[in-house]
């Protein structure tokens, strides 16, 4: 770390091939260590609280209806009102289509929306249509927008269409903050999940997240350790802060918490809030608040007691 | 120099140590260490009851029938273990021949329960007259989550009693083993493994079911409790906690678990919840006119 920060250069020049090889052992290593923190009582329940707090309520189904996403909206706002002093979740997360639907339920309420662009969750489609998904979701009224990359041009080693495609993208996002899916399952190894990162970074990503849901394996805790290390070092050469969010596979409250332990002792205090760390989850809202009830009861908890996700 | 060896418990289908860490040491009669049994925690009844659940649309989903072939299956596999039961009966103070009766009952009570799996939804069933145009009929369905103390002085009998009926009718259970007693279970629960018996349906846990009672009997997820013993400042805390979710409470005065007494249908139904259902008739032919 301390090497890093003696070697600022006056204007950073991204070197994509440069991109640091990643230890696989010692990051798998690494991210178990995470786990062995314990964290009881008042801790956990701020944590727990913390993680509500950071969770993109999502809904990504072909599935989908009108009356789904007001509903997700509802639940977004009011997670489980039996149970004083809860924060609300920090967006809800949905395709362009339901855009205007979730936009409309959430008026007022300080919750963002978050919509999937750029023809997700492959990617595969003309430039054009990916800048007009973009669009069409900013103009419905999201405040943040969930792309895709281009894993088979990355595969290519087309590193520069990769890049100029995500800035393209975030300039037609404007005020919308991005956040750029590298889709970790499809990459293969850390060293190409560090270089995704780092191209993602520099063309101007909002945040770097993990996965859209759809591809087995989703988020895991050494890939995403590898991409805060990414946003450490891309911090410490540009003074720019990148938001994290693992998606997909997150269900439960122990493991949010160990997520935690990890934004704390890679990246620090400053990333331990919804601006700079989200979760996209669907089912882990609930099991959280099975875990808060249970903190103040005492007694385990059961599914159907807890509204629909 | 002999070495104890470590039982563990089973969970999901598994055979995890306990979460705690912690063991004990049953002693018999002889003043022998049986051997070192998991001292279960309430983070184990916890992860018990998410396989239950986890376990129970499966499991009470199956075919009547295939819930009987499972067990009879568990019967034919506690037959091939008897020499294992036997050394194992008997190092818990039983003599040779009532362990040799407490198996030859615990197999015979399996084939009983086993039979009746595809047959007490006759019994329990029923046709109900009623004065509207309705077919009205009532059958029973497996209440769901089912948690259990096996009986304390009946080491294999009493579990296999108790186990029988609750997953005959399509529950799932967690159940806690004899405190002294409890090589018998754990090795039990290798018969379980063997029986393609789904894993989750069936858990076992050893320890001291006075630390693990409150617990039970608040959780929220589990939806109806078995208890044998007598003793009533525990049966009280079960009744009083269990209204949280209201969940049924069965305790059972039984203590001889080897008499006729101890096996009947009405055990499957204890762990039951009778559905009626409204559904409406139409005489076509005979009013001459559809809706």
């Amino acid at each position: 770390m301390a090497k890093a920060i003696n070697n600022i250069r006056p204007v950073y020049q991204p070197g994509f091939a440069a991109s640091p090889p990643i230890d696989q052992t010692g990051v798998e290593e690494r991210a178990s260590r995470f786990t062995k923190r314990s964290i009881k009582k008042e801790s956990k329940t701020n944590g727990l609280k913390l993680v509500l707090n950071m969770i993109d309520l999502t809904t990504l189904e072909g599935k989908d209806t009108v009356g789904k996403v007001k509903q997700l909206c509802y639940k977004a706002m009011h997670p489980h009102d039996a149970l004083e002093g809860l924060p609300t979740v920090a967006a809800v997360c949905v395709y362009p289509s339901m855009v205007k639907v979730a936009a409309k339920a959430l008026e007022g309420s300080g919750i963002r929306v978050a919509s999937v662009a750029t023809a997700f969750p492959s990617g595969q489609a003309p430039r054009d249509v990916k800048l007009r998904d973009t669009r069409m979701a900013v103009n419905d009224g999201a405040d943040e927008i969930d792309m895709v990359i281009s894993r088979g041009k990355f595969h290519e080693g087309e590193y520069n269409y990769v890049f100029d495609e995500i800035a393209a993208i975030k300039e037609a996002c404007g005020d919308a903050r991005l956040k750029v899916i590298l889709e970790t399952g499809e990459l293969g190894t850390f060293d190409k999940v560090r270089r995704a990162s780092d191209i993602a970074m520099h063309a101007g990503a909002d945040f770097i997240k993990t996965s859209t849901g759809k591809i087995q394996p989703a988020a895991t805790m050494p890939v995403t350790l590898v991409m805060l290390e990414a946003i450490r070092d891309f911090y410490y050469n540009t003074g720019k802060m990148v938001g994290m969010k693992p998606a997909g596979g997150i269900s439960k409250s122990k493991l949010a918490l160990h997520y935690l332990v990890m934004v704390k002792e890679v990246l620090g205090d400053a990333w331990l809030n919804n601006e700079w760390f989200r979760f996209g989850a669907s089912s882990l809202a609930n099991d959280v608040l099975m875990q808060l009830v249970k903190e103040k009861t005492g007694a385990y908890q059961s599914a159907p007691y807890f509204s629909v996700d | 120099m002999p070495v104890l060896k470590t039982y563990k418990i089973y969970i999901g289908g598994q055979f995890p140590r306990t979460e705690s860490g912690r063991y004990y040491s049953p002693v018999n009669k002889r003043g022998q260490k049986l051997a070192n049994v998991c001292l279960c925690s309430r983070k184990d009844l916890r992860d018990a009851v998410v396989s239950a659940r986890g376990a129970a649309g499966g499991w009470s989903g199956r075919a009547a029938f295939n819930r009987s072939q499972i067990l009879y299956r568990m019967a034919e596999m506690l037959e091939g273990r008897r020499a294992q039961f036997l050394d194992e009966l008997q190092q818990m103070d039983y003599s040779a021949a009532s362990a040799e009766e407490e198996i030859n009952l615990s197999i015979d009570r399996l084939i009983y329960y086993a039979g009746w799996c595809d047959k007490y939804q006759q019994l329990f069933s029923s046709v109900n007259p009623v004065g509207s145009p309705h077919f009205n009929f009532s059958v029973p369905e497996p209440t769901g989550v089912v948690a259990a103390i096996a009986p304390q002085q009946s080491a294999l009998l009493g579990l296999v009693s108790i186990m029988a009926p609750i997953i005959a009718g399509g529950n799932t259970l967690v159940i806690m083993a004899s405190e002294n007693k409890p090589l018998a279970a754990v090795t039990f629960a290798e018969v379980l493994h063997s029986s393609d018996l789904p894993g989750g349906v069936v858990n076992i846990l050893t320890g001291k079911p006075g630390e693990i009672l409150s617990w039970m009997a608040d959780h929220m997820d589990i939806n109806a409790v078995v208890y044998t013993e007598k003793d009533e400042t525990a049966k009280k805390l079960l009744r009083e906690k269990s209204a949280g979710n209201l969940k049924r409470v069965h305790f059972y005065d039984q203590t001889d678990w080897k008499t006729d007494k101890a096996e009947s249908p009405y055990f499957i139904l204890d762990c039951q919840e009778i559905k009626t259902t409204w559904h409406p008739v139409e005489n076509n032919a005979g009013s001459g006119g559809g809706y």
